[in-house]
């Protein structure tokens, strides 16, 4: 059976909830069924067949194609199979995502990957605004799962994230980390402003040191790290530029704080 | 009169007697451990440490070993190491002796690392409490579903898995060799240990994999649970109701501990050919074995059975 496709008819005037159209939703549908599902868009819904194409019926694997720039919330709470976007995605993508993977060819929104628990959020481009965060209201971010930017990312990435691994290629936005609790960020470019901000815990691998620490960072100087060890195989198994980072015997530059906040959080450069 | 009987039935193996008999071996609770450090030197610092006083768990809480050496490309961190099991009655016990032990051995040495060596079963805390030590500046990393501390010491970080497994295991397994001197029985087992370190899975807890003292259980002294093996006794022979017979003059004995009743066979099978190749010649009379008359232990180790079959 080949891959659920939906192709977009034309290009959208309003914004689209696709959350419904994922895996665990469209198991056992049948293709018929799939054409009414009622998607919210503006202040009101529209049937899927009106606006997709659909074919295939292999719910497990499901593309998304054309002008799908202004699709959001695409891969909502899934828990399995795979989505790819084939374009750039709208914004919520995989918020709250539990499993599987999603796969988005171009760029992605704002509050992609927010609250998500696990899974894995590949972003060929670039990245919009609270990658990883907590919806507005809520308090904790990302929770688990791996999401990685192979473009540049915006601000805010990993904004009240608690866990899971977050990589990036290219440059990154600023207030990197804000009110970070936990998890792990990994850049290879360029870092913004503010990086850390109110960070309690957690831990930001920086290829570069950024040109501006906040002064409610503390260098602890450079010690071997041997958590490195464990960490850096599984970063570099992403392939470049990751192979590239290089801790020389896991040694690593330290910096803790925000001691604004409760300081537990750290920056590392390769040493 | 049944030691005789034993004795004419035995098989022989290099002029070696093997007796009729069997070793009785108990259920326990074990776990693996992983040591690594900056350099193998340093990794057994700790794990000899850790496995220090740990010979028999009538007094030491739990029975501990070195399993066997760990080179870089074997261990999480790519730093050298030590396998190290850990054996007793109980898991309110085990899970005692593995935190006191870590926590003092471990935790301490310089450069150490601390990683489970089981990955299923029951989880026992490995980091989960030594955590604490870091008085609020330990950091928790999830890496690859597995959770690490990271507890700030004076010569870096502790770095130590946050639970290691726990699995049903068998200890007391055992042989004794029986030579016609102290020298001929300690080249024996040391010929032995040599081999049987070789057997994954198992320890062989006593000083140097040793044990001379072996016991029976009771004692004419009520408070005494258990008291010397006077049948094997070679200087009270001749007062004794004595297994011994008069080419005997000394007596070891090897324990083994292992995660599998198979585990514990094969380092008897290995430990006791070993003996057996130094034969009659050197000295090594008889091979024997520990046992209670087979209604405490559920596991049994028939020599004969278990030679035979990997013969």
């Amino acid at each position: 059976m080949s891959a659920l496709k939906f192709f977009l008819k034309e290009r959208l005037t309003q914004r689209v909830d696709c959350s419904a159209l994922m895996p665990d939703a469209l198991r056992g549908k049948t293709g018929e069924e799939i054409q009414h599902i009622a998607l919210p868009m503006g202040n009101t819904t529209v049937p899927v067949g009106d606006i997709f194409r659909v074919s295939g019926g292999d719910s497990e694997c499901i593309t998304f194609s054309g002008e799908t720039n202004k699709l959001d919330r695409i891969g909502a709470q899934m828990s399995g199979g795979e989505i790819v976007i084939d374009g750039d995605g709208g914004d919520y993508l995989g918020v709250g995502m539990k499993g599987g993977s999603l796969r988005i060819v171009g760029s992605a929104g704002i509050f992609a990957a927010c609250e998500m628990r696990g899974g894995a959020l590949h972003i060929a481009g670039d990245c919009g605004d609270f990658l990883g965060g907590a919806l507005p209201g809520n308090r904790r971010g990302m929770f688990g799962g791996t999401v990685i930017v192979r473009g540049n990312l915006a601000a805010r990435g990993g904004d009240q994230m608690r866990r899971g691994v977050i990589l990036v290629t290219g440059n990154v936005g600023d207030y990197l980390g804000s009110r970070m609790s936990g998890g792990t960020i990994v850049a290879m470019g360029e870092v913004g402003a503010f990086a850390g901000y109110a960070m309690k815990r957690g831990s930001l691998l920086l290829n570069y040191r950024p040109q501006e620490l906040m002064p409610t960072f503390n260098d602890c100087g450079v010690h071997p790290f041997g958590f490195l060890s464990l960490l850096m195989p599984l970063i570099r198994r992403h392939g470049a530029p990751f192979d590239a980072m290089n801790y020389s015997s896991h040694r690593a530059q330290r910096w803790m704080g925000d001691v604004a906040n409760i300081g537990r959080g750290e920056i590392l450069i390769p040493a | 009169m049944q030691h005789l009987l034993a004795y004419h039935s035995a098989m022989i193996i290099n002029g070696t007697y093997i007796d009729d008999t069997f070793a009785e071996a108990f259920g326990m609770k074990a776990t693996r451990i992983l040591i690594t450090a900056h350099n193998l030197k340093w990794a057994y610092h700790s794990a000899i440490s850790l496995t220090g006083f740990a010979t028999s768990v009538i007094a030491c809480g739990c029975e501990a070993g070195i399993e066997r050496r760990l080179d870089a490309s074997e261990t999480p961190d790519g730093r050298p190491g030590a396998s190290v099991l850990l054996f007793a009655v109980s898991t309110k016990e085990l899970a005692k002796q593995l935190e006191r032990r870590v926590g003092q051995c471990v935790l301490t040495s310089p450069t150490s690392a601390c990683f489970a060596g089981i990955h299923d079963g029951e989880k026992l805390p490995l980091g989960k409490n030594l955590r604490y030590f870091g008085d609020g500046f330990q950091i928790a990393k999830l890496i690859d579903g597995k959770r690490y501390w990271r507890v700030p010491v004076m010569d870096g970080e502790f770095l130590c898995e946050e639970t290691t497994g726990m699995v049903k295991a068998v200890g007391g397994g055992n042989f004794l060799i029986l030579a016609t001197d102290q020298a001929a029985a300690l080249a024996a087992s040391e010929a032995a240990i040599e081999a049987m370190r070789k057997v994954r899975n198992v320890i062989m807890p006593f000083p140097g994999g040793v044990v001379r003292s072996g016991s029976k259980v009771g004692s004419k002294y009520k408070a005494l649970p258990a008291s010397t093996n006077d049948a094997f006794c070679p200087t009270i022979r001749g007062i004794t109701k004595s297994e011994l017979t008069p080419e005997i003059g000394a007596v070891l004995e090897i324990v083994i501990d292992g995660l599998t009743e198979a585990d514990v066979r094969d380092a008897m099978i290995v430990g006791i050919r070993a003996a057996c190749a130094l034969g009659a010649a050197k000295g090594v009379k008889r091979i024997s074995a520990g046992n209670y008359g087979g209604k405490l232990g559920p596991f049994h180790f028939h020599l004969h059975k278990i030679l035979k079959a990997k013969s």
